[in-house]
């Protein structure tokens, strides 16, 4: 150990959390870029389906597209409101 | 057979045209007959790096259009007979490059080249999409910091989907990690990225770390590649990146602070 490390400050680097944000952001953008382009339109028309039934909101429904080597998933998620109103 | 490098990053800023330049110099001083083109119609800058901004007659755009032919436009370097520059337009026209036309050059320019670099603008619209859509293989100009690392993520999905490779179903762009501007010193303070940091988050190969240097900005000031100046740093990480590209093994330099004198007698090592 060099002299002048014990003059050092420790603290968490500014690298540090500059490669942490980095990390979240690249995982999240690259999992958005493997999406099927139909996606959003799909989310928006089967909300538009849906609210012809039930009264949710615009997001309570979440369209989930998974990839592994041997299957993709289209994970559907919708938050049905705890009294349900039909609308007529 | 002849390969298609594109110098691209997303970012601007971070060195595409220094790079392209030397790289392209590079090349041709290892024997290899090199283009190397412009391709951002509207903003031209290689050639003002390559010294050859007085010599301009025709351009890019005047060779798609059938104005001059590929001959008229190419300017041969001043200090590399096997080094050639295709400069783009100052038109304001946004779609005076086309997809065919782009095509058709480099097809013409493969017959007779052995490298073609292509100098990307900066952003990911018409220009910068027609320079990485022919690669063969991607220099991927990073800086390390944070919005350059994202552009450059963003540029790698843009070459592994929208390319001719890609939608061709043929092999894949070689992509090659370029980090420049690295500052050894700020890395070790935690001020920041490491050469280490930007490999893990874009787990790209690693082809070279060009240090922040004085050189570069000589060597825009005058216009002569930085490459050509070997006694540099930056000229020297060049010529690395150019060997190891053409297969050489060379041990990654520049990645670890240069001691001075108060470094020699209190460093640890």
């Amino acid at each position: 150990m060099s002299l002048l490390d014990y003059f050092k400050i420790s603290k968490a680097s500014s690298a540090s959390l500059a490669k942490e944000r980095l990390q979240i952001l690249v995982a999240h953008e690259r999992s958005s870029r493997n999406q099927p382009s139909y996606l959003p339109q799909l989310q928006k028309e089967l909300l538009e389906v849906i609210r012809k039934y039930i009264n949710v909101e615009q997001d309570a429904i979440s369209v989930n597209f998974e990839q592994n080597d041997t299957q993709e998933t289209l994970e559907l998620n919708i938050v049905l409101p705890d009294h349900p109103t039909k609308i007529s | 057979m002849a390969r298609v490098i594109v110098v691209t990053s997303g970012k601007g800023g971070v060195g595409k045209t220094t790079t392209s330049a030397a790289i392209a110099m590079g090349l041709a001083k290892r024997g290899h007959k090199t283009a190397v083109i412009d391709f951002d119609v509207g903003l031209r800058n290689l050639d003002l790096i390559m010294g050859c901004e007085r010599r301009v007659v025709y351009d890019f755009v005047n060779v798609i259009n059938g104005e001059a032919s590929l001959n008229q436009a190419l300017i041969r370097d001043k200090n590399c007979n096997l080094l050639y520059i295709l400069p783009a337009s100052q038109t304001r026209d946004k779609d005076a490059l086309s997809q065919e036309g782009v095509g058709k050059i480099l097809d013409e320019l493969k017959k007779d080249f052995k490298y073609i670099v292509c100098d990307s603008p900066a952003g990911i619209e018409k220009g910068a999409h027609l320079a990485m859509y022919f690669a063969d293989d991607a220099f991927i100009v990073t800086n390390p910091e944070v919005s350059s690392v994202r552009d450059s993520d963003r540029m790698l999905g843009i070459l592994s989907s929208k390319s001719r490779r890609a939608e061709q179903n043929e092999e894949p762009i070689k992509e090659y990690l370029l980090l420049s501007r690295y500052a050894p010193d700020r890395v070790k303070l935690g001020e920041m990225l490491s050469v280490n940091d930007v490999q893990e988050i874009l787990s790209l190969h690693l082809l070279g770390v060009i240090p922040e240097s004085k050189s570069v900005l000589t060597a825009s000031n005058s216009g002569v590649p930085v490459i050509l100046d070997e006694k540099s740093d930056a000229g020297q990480a060049y010529a690395d990146i150019v060997a190891r590209y053409l297969g050489e093994e060379k041990p990654h330099r520049f990645i670890d602070e240069k001691k001075g004198l108060f470094g020699k007698l209190f460093g640890s090592k």
